[in-house]
């Protein structure tokens, strides 16, 4: 039953009033999609800006079981609408993880294969569809397309980081990697600039998880001190009994942070603050310790709902890519605007990403570092963020289209494949997918 | 254990297969049509390690009752969770619909747990759990075609509580007040009085467990159907319900 809604993702910006269905049972799926002029599926709605809006929406949160679990080879089918938390609850137990997840475990199984996201192993794993076996698609006409690395190669290519305009993902199958133990043994390394920061990512190759939490406020020699966090999955022996059982973590409670967090309390001030304390936080140079995999790989979910704290106007998350060569002048500038501009980011997250896929065709990740960095909707800040997409553009690099609410079309020539990709959506489905966010980009 | 749950379709029913799954429960899951309930199956199994089996089942079917129950798993509780709402409007005009709505939510359920009950007065155990509804409280104009029918299944269910006491099974009528399910549809209902249906299994979980007699999910609605029972017929008459 389609009810009308104000939907919002995860920024709370935009908020769009649209057309919501939910539906269970594939075969429903299938005869709702046949009837539709115009739609967009959408998972959890834990991309931050636009991406899963329209005026009609296709929620997959209640087609969501999982369907099969081979234990032996750590293979699991599940339908779209599948939580990632959903899967490690099932596969952590039997010494299996996700072979690649971003930094929320709250996202459908459909959302990650629509934005092919990437996460702290991606310079060893790369994109989520690497671990991706196949697909069941389902296309506007009604037809459901099996798609693989081998069957309908390019269908499977064009729906990976297609933002779901190819179609519905109605399941996957995934490979998952085995794992000893639920903890990651772990290495904080606190850097006092930029330059530090970068040596250390270029050398951090023992690690397959990294990560670095990057000030941006501060200025002079200061700019761009971080703290740098490397990880690995703890072997049986290297953990010890210390834990108890190894596959499984003792779950804490989570904290909420209040319904009405006012926004102004997050004012420049604030944020250096917070940058301080985090910073100070850690003492020594180095430290290292055994976490389990939600404070490694998921420390934000533990606040359930942290999105309130940039207030009722909501906030933009912006990432981008520079191609490694010019990551270091590129960065240098954009902190620099950032700083001037005092509209510090919270949260501000560096990573260096590995080699891109050839066979992606609108996959964000390329060689090179990616920049994370949150704003809160307020006067002047969208005309930062269009200074810096010039800085961004003039050093080759680019946005992801699952953090972005307010681009313009021509970002989008960064993505080299993306006249391929608009005149093959168009001969695959028509109009019938598309978003505020494609209508926005122009790539519908 | 085992459950068995009747009219495994419904939200409310999956809700309730989850929350017993996760104590452990072995699960039968009884529907018209047990191809739909195939992603449910792999999900439970998957999830908590339980074994699934799917019956068809048909409330209206009533012949069929004696044999269905013959071949399940011998349950330790039993749900009974298939109900019709109907359209009152269409049923005050066609009988059909209004037979329907009789049939589903009273002659059906009737059917099955008198077959049930039998067994579980000669095992001398088990619990039977109906999925009853607070619109049999009171006969509102609005539908009250719907709300007779729950209204004698709820007499149902205290007669058969009493007539099992002595056995030492035990029947819980559950009262859920507005769930926001299929049911519901696009129905706008007050937020403060609507539960999800992982809410309605937890609480029935649990009403199970201390062996509860009538079950508000919300005890909210405790306190409305007492004021709605008892409000004098002479100014309920004249109310819009």
């Amino acid at each position: 039953m389609p009810r009308k809604q104000h939907i919002t993702n995860w920024g709370k910006y935009p908020v769009v009033e649209s057309l919501v269905t939910e539906l269970e049972h594939a075969n429903d799926i299938t005869s709702f999609i046949t009837q539709q002029t115009q739609l967009i599926p959408r998972g959890n709605g834990r991309c931050y800006g636009d991406a899963s809006l329209g005026e009609h929406v296709f929620s997959t949160l209640q087609h969501n079981k999982i369907l099969q679990f081979d234990a032996a080879h750590g293979i699991l089918q599940c339908q779209a609408g599948t939580l990632l938390s959903e899967i490690l609850e099932v596969v952590v137990a039997k010494g299996f993880f996700l072979s690649v997840t971003p930094g929320t475990k709250f996202i459908t199984v459909g959302g990650a294969i629509a934005a092919d996201i990437h996460g702290k192993n991606h310079h060893k794993n790369g994109n989520f569809s690497e671990f991706v076996l196949a697909f069941d698609l389902l296309m506007a006409d009604g037809t459901v397309r099996t798609c693989s690395k081998t069957e309908n190669e390019e269908l499977f290519w064009l729906t990976c980081g297609g933002m779901g305009l190819t179609g519905i993902v109605l399941n996957a199958t995934l490979q998952l990697q085995p794992i000893e133990t639920a903890y990651i043994q772990q290495s904080s390394i606190k850097t006092r600039n930029l330059e530090e920061l970068i040596e250390l990512f270029e050398t951090s190759d023992q690690w397959n998880n990294s990560v670095a939490w990057i000030d941006c406020l501060s200025k002079g020699n200061e700019k761009g001190r971080a703290i740098f966090t490397g990880g690995n999955f703890a072997t049986r022996e290297a953990l010890g009994n210390e834990k108890g059982d190894p596959l499984s973590i003792r779950n804490k409670s989570n904290k909420n942070v209040p319904g009405l967090f006012p926004g102004f309390l997050l004012n420049t001030l604030s944020v250096k603050a917070f940058n301080l304390l985090y910073y100070n936080k850690q003492q020594k140079h180095i430290s290292e310790s055994f976490v389990d995999y939600n404070a490694f790989f998921y420390p934000l979910d533990a606040i359930h709902n942290w999105n309130n704290i940039y207030g009722k106007a909501g906030f933009t998350q912006y990432q981008f890519v520079l191609p490694r060569a010019e990551s270091k002048a590129g960065l240098e500038k954009i902190i620099d605007k950032i700083a001037d501009s005092g509209k510090g980011s919270f949260l501000t997250v560096l990573k260096l990403l590995g080699k891109s896929n050839p066979n992606a065709v609108m996959s964000f990740p390329m060689e090179g570092y990616t920049l994370a960095l949150d704003f809160k909707i307020q006067k002047g800040v969208f005309e930062l963020l269009n200074d810096l997409d010039r800085v961004v553009l003039e050093h080759g690099g680019r946005l992801y289209l699952a953090k972005d609410a307010r681009m313009q079309p021509h970002m989008m020539d960064a993505y080299p494949k993306l006249q391929y990709f608009k005149e093959r959506i168009k001969a695959l489905n028509g109009s019938t997918f598309q978003s505020v966010q494609s209508n926005r980009l122009k790539l519908t | 254990m085992e459950l068995l749950v009747l009219g495994a379709n419904s939200d409310m029913a999956k809700a309730i297969a989850y929350a017993f799954a996760k104590q452990g429960f072995n699960l039968s899951l009884a529907a018209r049509n047990t191809e739909l309930l195939q992603p449910l199956k792999s999900d439970l199994e998957i999830k908590h390690e339980v074994n699934v089996a799917l019956h068809h089942f048909d409330a209206l079917d009533y012949d069929s009752h004696a044999s269905f129950y013959a071949n399940v798993t011998t349950p330790d509780v039993v749900v009974c969770a298939f109900g019709y709402l109907g359209e009152q409007a269409i049923a005050l005009n066609n009988f059909e619909e209004a037979s329907l709505i009789m049939d589903t939510n009273y002659k059906g359920a009737v059917s099955i747990l008198n077959v049930v009950a039998n067994d579980f007065e000669s095992r001398k155990q088990g619990t039977i759990i109906g999925i009853s509804s607070v619109a049999g409280e009171r006969g509102r104009q609005s539908n009250y075609i719907y709300g007779s029918a729950k209204a004698a299944f709820s007499t149902y269910l205290d007669g058969m509580r009493n007539r099992l006491f002595s056995a030492g099974a035990h029947v819980v009528t559950v009262k859920p007040g507005f769930v926001r399910t299929k049911m519901l549809g696009d129905m706008d209902t007050p937020a403060p009085l609507t539960a999800s249906p992982q809410q309605v299994a937890n609480a029935i979980y649990k009403a199970y467990r201390s062996k509860k007699n009538t079950l508000y999910v919300n005890s909210k609605w405790r306190l409305i159907m007492w004021i709605i029972r008892n409000i004098p017929e002479f100014m309920f008459k004249k109310k819009n319900l």
